[in-house]
């Protein structure tokens, strides 16, 4: 496998993996905008991930889709999409030709996330790794615990007769928090229209999160109190947040763990919820696949690769213009 | 500790100033006067000075973490805040939940200022014995006290607000009290809410009034009759107190500096006692002020030499008179004490009466305000004179009309990673104007972008960097930006052989071409101008 202006390139086998670039045959790990871009071909990717890649890349799009772990053979290279435990239908990619095995993580994590499949250790001899968070700093507290924080903080506001903003990335975060939520609650959430549509592909996907209400079809004049709204980051500031008249800012964000990031963009709480691997996992993960050698990508390429090499591990960052997901 | 954590979390999780002052007060209402004052101590913006040097501190750290060197740089790079990094390294996850809890004041007296009396491997021992055990949060406010960095994102007057509301005294009465130098002791904090107003210590300055930056056209302010204006000297804001036969010298920073200005003292030594002016300290001869560079110059200096003292004789500028006769008078109209400040100033080498600027109507003093910059001041100082003297930053009887800034149109160079609250983003900047065909770096500049255009430049710095130094980057010098600055002087400690004062960013200007910016050659001509 090989870098060229189009992406991430497989000689043998003729194909790009998650291409920047228009190219004829692109392998997508998953649906996240860095990832799937639109302009290629023949698009080909996990089953599990169809509806949303539909989504993002045009219903006309040309995408076939393998089930995980269902083998294919393109010009005589072995591929397989298995679970990376990102976002629904999200894939690492194992390619395998002439004894020799790769695996394209995409984004992963290892934490359980009850709207997608969980991540599967996939043995390999290159291991193409993501290092979003790739500093010691960046360590997950376990999910519930976030998940409660959230709900009390939802409560308090409630009790105030305050609404409770939380923002989050539209695509999977957003539905991971309603998917966790629902075991507390069932009571509605309000989400902006940027995640709405998105809501609706994983329902279609029988994942089971809160009843949703679309804000824009509120009834003009409503009271916002004591609800909990979901919106993307970029509406933060927006004239769209006046409605809410008094009301409280979060963000639900791997990044929140840095004070001083959420300090800095003004939001009441930081809520540290992320979809990508914390610094463990990485480093728990290199070590499962039983690689000979790392290939680092995406964020902190150059720590997470000198920090591998230290500990014995033949490690290299592998320069792409992906610069790690800045919502997540 | 844990209370002084909530409390911490309380504030920093709210940008409602009420909910602030809810937080402050329910602190001051349920922790003991012996924590209250120690907390007070910080929230007042004082600081321990560092207990352990940062070296220590951060060795420990490595070695209980086993993060290399290099590693650890990058995490500081990446956070810019040295108490949570750490903090954030030693977080394993199997963490106690609950510990041991010990109040504040006994944190501070029986563990962190007897740590000063141990040798390093005493230290040592302490210290990860507390990071042991301690949840994240406290452990992040320790290392805030070892550091000495230990600052609570809060206006002190929302403190005095708070703590005046639970002592129900008025809110000047506090801020008087909290004036001046105090220790954090359990008597102290009684004093400081006691219904009783008969204490005094006879050096302490009141708070002083500040004005507010006038962005409506003066017009707005009604009749012209009604103001005194005044120029707005460009010096060090200060309050002069003679009591109980001694002088003392405040800067607004509540800095004694009284030492620092022997003429000024001696000068004071004239007043009658029980006398408190306002005024501003500037560098001063023959009857006309000298550029805030030369009062600067001397204000560096650990020796006050004779030499130093001629250079840059100082004077205060007599603003106001806050006392006289031991009477305070700060609720009289500003018309009277004007009045009493004339005829007590009359003859007072060293103690001139800002002198009134004299401009029958709003037009008039637009026109008047071109002086300005040959007078070596900033601008004017419009007060309504029926007002009393106010505490803090009251908008609407005090007002500082600044003269426009001076402007320069320069190149991205290179870009710093911020610290503390804008971390992990460029957020700070160096910035070149042309000496002939080469880009000369001319100054740094931080402020003035939104949060939306630093989240741009971000992207736009990544992705155009030409290297990096560590974690400063060199970028493509292709965007330029409108710099605003206050002043210029030349300093041979700059390549550029000039330093801007106060530069900031007034706007990115994406409709120009790196050829479009200034020169070296325009800058220095500002010299002149700048004085
Ligand atoms: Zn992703
Ligand atoms: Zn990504």
């Amino acid at each position: 496998m090989t870098v060229t202006p189009q992406g991430l390139y497989c000689v043998p086998g003729g194909f790009h993996v998650d291409p920047w670039r228009p190219v004829d045959r692109a392998l997508i790990t998953h649906a996240h905008g860095d990832h799937a871009r639109g302009g290629s071909r023949h698009y080909l990717g996990a089953r599990a991930g169809k509806g949303l890649l539909h989504r993002r890349l045009g219903a006309d799009a040309t995408i076939d889709t393998l089930d995980y772990g269902e083998r294919l053979s393109i010009n005589g290279v072995t591929i397989s999409f298995h679970p990376a435990g990102h976002v629904l239908g999200s894939a690492q990619l194992r390619v395998e030709h002439g004894g020799e095995t790769w695996v394209v993580s995409g984004d992963y994590k290892r934490a359980p996330d009850p709207t997608c499949a969980p991540f599967e250790v996939v043995p390999c001899h290159t291991f193409i790794t993501e290092a979003t968070f790739g500093l010691p700093i960046f360590r997950w507290d376990a999910t519930e615990q976030v998940a409660e924080d959230i709900l009390r903080w939802w409560d308090a506001n409630r009790a105030l007769g305050r609404a409770a903003v939380l923002f989050c990335y539209a695509l999977g975060k957003a539905q991971r928090l309603l998917a966790e939520l629902a075991k507390r609650t069932d009571r509605t959430v309000f989400v902006h229209g940027a995640l709405h549509a998105l809501v609706d592909v994983y329902r279609d996907a029988g994942v089971h999160m809160l009843p949703t209400r679309l804000v824009s079809e509120v009834e003009k004049g409503t009271s916002f109190a004591g609800a909990l709204v979901l919106a993307p980051p970029s509406a933060s500031g927006s004239t769209w947040m006046r409605r809410f008249g008094d009301y409280e800012t979060g963000f639900a964000s791997g990044w929140m763990r840095v004070r001083g990031n959420r300090r800095r963009r003004g939001f009441d709480r930081g809520f540290v919820l992320s979809d990508h691997a914390d610094w463990p996992d990485l480093l728990r993960t290199v070590k499962d696949t039983q690689a000979e050698r790392v290939l680092v990508t995406h964020g902190y390429t150059e720590p997470l690769a000198h920090y591998l090499r230290e500990q014995g591990v033949d490690a290299a960052p592998l320069a792409t213009p992906f610069e790690g997901e800045a919502e997540d | 500790m844990r209370r002084l954590a909530d409390l911490y979390e309380a504030l920093d999780q709210t940008t409602s100033t009420n909910a602030k002052v809810e937080a402050l007060a329910r602190y001051f209402q349920e922790a003991p006067p012996e924590d209250a004052a120690w907390a007070l101590y910080f929230l007042t913006g004082q600081k321990l000075k560092r207990l352990i040097p940062t070296k220590l501190l951060v060795g420990w750290t490595q070695e209980l973490t086993g993060i290399p060197g290099w590693l650890f740089e990058e995490v500081y790079a990446s956070v810019g805040d040295l108490a949570e990094v750490i903090a954030l390294l030693l977080d394993a996850r199997e963490r106690p939940a609950r510990t041991e809890e010990l109040p504040l004041s006994a944190w501070l007296e029986q563990r962190l200022l007897p740590l000063r009396q141990l040798d390093a491997a005493g230290q040592r021992a302490q210290v990860l014995s507390w990071w042991h055990a301690m949840p994240r949060r406290e452990l992040f406010l320790l290392n805030k006290m070892l550091t000495g960095e230990l600052r609570v994102g809060v206006s002190s007057t929302l403190v005095v607000r708070a703590v005046a509301q639970v002592a129900g005294l008025p809110a000047p009465s506090v801020a008087h009290r909290l004036m001046g130098t105090w220790t954090p002791s359990p008597t102290f904090f009684r004093q400081l809410v006691s219904q009783d107003v008969s204490d005094g210590d006879s050096s302490r300055p009141y708070p002083f009034y500040l004005a507010s930056p006038l962005e409506q056209p003066p017009g707005d302010l009604g009749d012209r009759a009604e103001w005194l204006v005044e120029w707005k000297w460009d010096g060090i804001r200060g309050q002069l107190i003679r009591r109980e036969g001694s002088v003392h010298l405040w800067s607004r920073g509540e800095e004694l500096i009284t030492e620092r200005f022997p003429e000024i003292a001696d000068a004071s030594a004239a007043l009658p006692e029980g006398t408190v002016l306002d005024g501003e300290v500037l560098a001063y001869a023959d009857g006309t002020p000298l550029p805030f560079a030369l009062l600067q110059r001397r204000i560096g200096r650990q020796k006050l030499t004779p030499k130093v003292l001629a250079e840059a004789p100082a004077a205060f500028i007599a603003y106001d008179v806050l006392e006289l006769g031991g009477e305070d008078l700060r609720s009289q109209p500003l018309r009277e004490r004007r009045a009493k400040l004339e005829a007590l100033l009359k003859d007072v080498p060293r103690l001139p009466v800002s002198p009134v600027v004299q401009a029958a109507t709003w037009e008039d003093l637009a026109t008047a305000r071109g002086e300005a910059r040959a007078r070596n001041v900033e601008g004017f100082m419009l007060k309504r004179l029926e007002s009393p003297y106010l505490t803090g930053r009251k908008r609407g009887d005090w007002w500082k009309w600044k003269i426009d800034p001076f402007t320069v149109d320069a190149v991205l160079l290179y870009a710093h990673p911020g610290h503390g609250r804008r971390s992990s983003l460029y957020t700070d900047y160096t910035f070149a104007v042309w000496n002939g065909t080469e880009l000369q770096p001319v100054t740094k500049a931080y402020s003035g972008l939104t949060d939306a255009e630093i989240g741009r430049l971000d992207r736009w710095i990544r992705a155009h960097t030409r290297e990096k130094y560590g974690p400063v980057r060199s970028v493509e010098p292709e965007q330029v930006f409108e710099l605003h600055f206050e002043g210029i002087q030349s300093s041979p400690r700059h390549k550029s052989g000039v330093a801007l004062r106060f530069p900031r960013i007034a706007r990115w200007r994406t409709d120009k071409k790196p050829r479009d910016a200034d020169t070296l050659d325009s800058l220095k001509e500002l010299l002149h101008a700048s004085g």
